[in-house]
């Protein structure tokens, strides 16, 4: 038998499957992070996780947690029919870029408007990523896509949407960040913000929006450390990684 | 017995349904229906239930999906445009299986159309407007009094089944105030075993499913077995007026039935055997008993506010074997009694 101490395990929410992401992308990396934030508050049976049509749309699968699979870009919305039918559980809406910022703008502004106490997690990897890499609202200008084969020429397709700053403009929402996972430092970062804004949920404080910086390998064409450089030294010069808004500290 | 009270369809609707025990609603305003939201936003409170005026009639059927996926006794209400937002919604909470009641009071169209009375949304409300193989089962109203019944009946039923239930009405019956008796508060214990938040194993809702391969064919197959217990058990909601031993029968539903009673009244005067059949569940559709009755009349009128598309059914039911004659008001046009007087004594 070896004994010592146990320094790193999977954690119990997590499930032991193999997850259906491409190596190295975020989506693997978040669904874990999250699991940690769950089994620290244990709050595994009054967890709720919507699953986002998108690369996350067998959120479940790993998640060991009830969980609503959504339409896309609904997913605020039904994360609201929960919640006001449950305010005493968790319920965290995990959605990518076209879910949150395309198909279901709508919804996503509006439950930050009402300030639904939820939590949404945002992965912003400026591509759609189930579809084969097409133009999401946060491709950048110049980013080759399916759809911008030229990249993407503002003149035609507009400017990248910066979800956080757009949240930010609303008077309800209780916690507004953006993070990214490209390394350590930045990914303990994270757990911590994210940590925060779900313990912000349990406290009854109201919405957090939890913006990730995150990689699509595949659909960018790079190798995962090369998509995490490229989160380093481009996406974060458009999307600025900071605390927006925290009124639990203000 | 309770009292009888004068009031407007729409306010008993949303009364019938907290009565029902719904206790979340979730809409977005649209004429005729304005007086559900507006009731259930006074009402729901006093009875610690919750009101959200949602963004769109998208994020109004997703938050009943979600309230629905709780086990909940939920409602959202519309009409004909919004009920077409809601399509969508309305796919996956059949696939996914949880409760949801949902009203359209119809108005014409197609597009904004007007806001006069219609029954133009038959096809999208029976044979599945959103994609997929799905049936939701709808309940057509010909009066308050069964506006109250059917809503209290909606909600048993989508608790029951774990299927949408439409109340299908129009404009006219919303607005119109008549006498209605409302039942007692209802004390609610469903068995909801299979909902979320429950603190127990995990509970998926959802309406995917990749694998194994033949996984979406054998829950479709799943789905399709409740729909046919379903159409067993709901067999029972038809009207019959003067309907026996008549040479004539005319077939509608709603509001032109209730037009066509009068006319009737006026034929059988003039020693006219002429009957109604009123279907009230449009699906589970009535078929077996419009067969039975088919053989034993000369000749069938369908009336109806849409062009020919309740009477696609009565064809179907009818199988060709006697003549019916359709008459069909459009974008928002009603019959008169006088009207359909004049038009049955023409064609018989
Ligand atoms: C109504 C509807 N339109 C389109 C699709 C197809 N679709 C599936 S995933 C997806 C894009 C998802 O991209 P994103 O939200 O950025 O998530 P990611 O896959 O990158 O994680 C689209 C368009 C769909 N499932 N439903
Ligand atoms: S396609 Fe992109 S976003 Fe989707 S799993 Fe693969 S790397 Fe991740």
């Amino acid at each position: 038998m070896i004994t010592g101490k146990i320094l790193y395990k999977r954690p119990k929410t997590l499930k032991d499957v193999n997850m259906s992401y491409c190596p190295g992308c975020s989506h693997s990396l978040m669904n874990k992070i999250l699991c940690e934030i769950i089994d620290e508050f244990d709050i595994q049976k009054k967890t709720v996780v919507i699953a986002p049509v998108g690369c996350a749309v067998l959120l479940y699968d790993y998640i060991d947690c009830d969980s609503v699979e959504a339409a896309h870009g609904r997913a605020p919305a039904i994360a609201t029919g929960i919640k006001r039918v449950n305010p005493d559980n968790i319920v965290i809406s995990y959605q990518g870029d076209g879910d949150l910022l395309s198909i279901g703008m709508a919804e996503t502004i509006h439950t930050a408007n009402r300030g639904e106490n939820i939590t949404v997690v945002f992965m912003n990897n400026a591509v759609y990523g189930m579809t084969g890499g097409q133009m999401a609202p946060t491709t950048l200008v110049g980013q080759i896509t399916k759809t911008t084969p030229s990249g993407r020429n503002p003149e035609n397709e507009g400017y990248p949407i910066r979800a956080c700053e757009l949240i930010n403009t609303l008077e309800a929402p209780y916690f507004i960040a953006r993070c990214k996972v490209t390394n350590s430092k930045s990914i303990m970062q994270t757990k911590k913000i994210l940590k925060k804004a779900i313990g912000y949920q349990i406290n009854k404080k109201g919405y957090s929006f939890i913006e990730i910086l995150s990689n699509c390998p595949t659909n960018w064409g790079m190798k995962p450390k090369d998509s995490n450089k490229w989160i380093q030294e481009v996406m974060s010069k458009y999307y600025p990684v900071k605390i927006f808004r925290d009124k639990g500290e203000a | 017995m309770n009292k009888k009270i004068l009031m407007k369809g729409n306010e008993a609707l949303a009364e019938a349904a907290i009565r029902a025990g719904c206790r979340y609603y979730f809409g977005y305003p649209i004429t005729p229906q304005n007086e559900v939201p507006a009731y259930m936003s006074k009402r729901l409170p006093e009875v610690n239930g919750v009101f959200v005026q949602a963004e769109s009639e998208l994020a109004s059927i997703n938050m009943i999906f979600g309230a629905g996926a709780c086990g909940a006794r939920c409602m959202t209400s519309s009409s004909s445009p919004g009920i077409s937002l809601m399509q969508e919604g309305i796919s996956y909470i059949s696939g996914a299986e949880t409760p949801a009641v949902i009203v359209n009071m119809m108005r014409g169209g197609p597009g904004l159309g007007n806001i006069a009375p219609s029954q133009g949304d038959y096809f999208q409300a029976v044979k599945g407007g959103g994609h997929g193989d799905y049936k939701i089962i709808v309940f057509a109203p010909a009066s308050a009094q069964e506006i109250v019944n059917f809503t209290v009946l909606a909600f048993d039923l989508t608790i029951k089944y774990r299927i949408p239930v439409m109340i299908l009405g129009d404009g006219l019956l919303g607005q119109m105030t008549e006498p209605v008796v409302l039942p007692e508060m209802k004390e609610i214990q469903d068995d909801i075993n299979w909902s979320i938040c429950r603190g127990q194993d995990q509970v998926i809702i959802r309406s995917l499913y990749l694998v194994p391969e033949n996984q979406l064919e054998l829950h479709n197959l799943h789905l399709q077995k409740k729909y046919r217990s379903i159409e067993k058990d709901l067999n029972k909601y038809y009207e019959q007026y003067n309907a026996n031993d008549c040479d004539y029968l005319i077939f509608a539903y709603g509001t032109t039935a209730r037009v066509c009673k009068a006319a009737i009244d006026r034929l059988q005067k003039e020693n006219i055997k002429i009957g109604l059949f009123r279907p009230i569940s449009l699906w589970p559709f009535p078929k077996e008993e419009i067969i039975s009755i088919s053989s034993k009349i000369k000749k069938a009128f369908v009336f109806e506010m849409a062009q020919a598309q309740f009477e696609e059914d009565i064809r179907l039911s009818f199988e060709g074997k006697k003549e019916i004659k359709g008459f069909y008001k459009l974008g928002g046009a009603i019959f008169n009694d006088d009207e359909i007087y004049e038009l049955i004594k023409k064609n018989i």
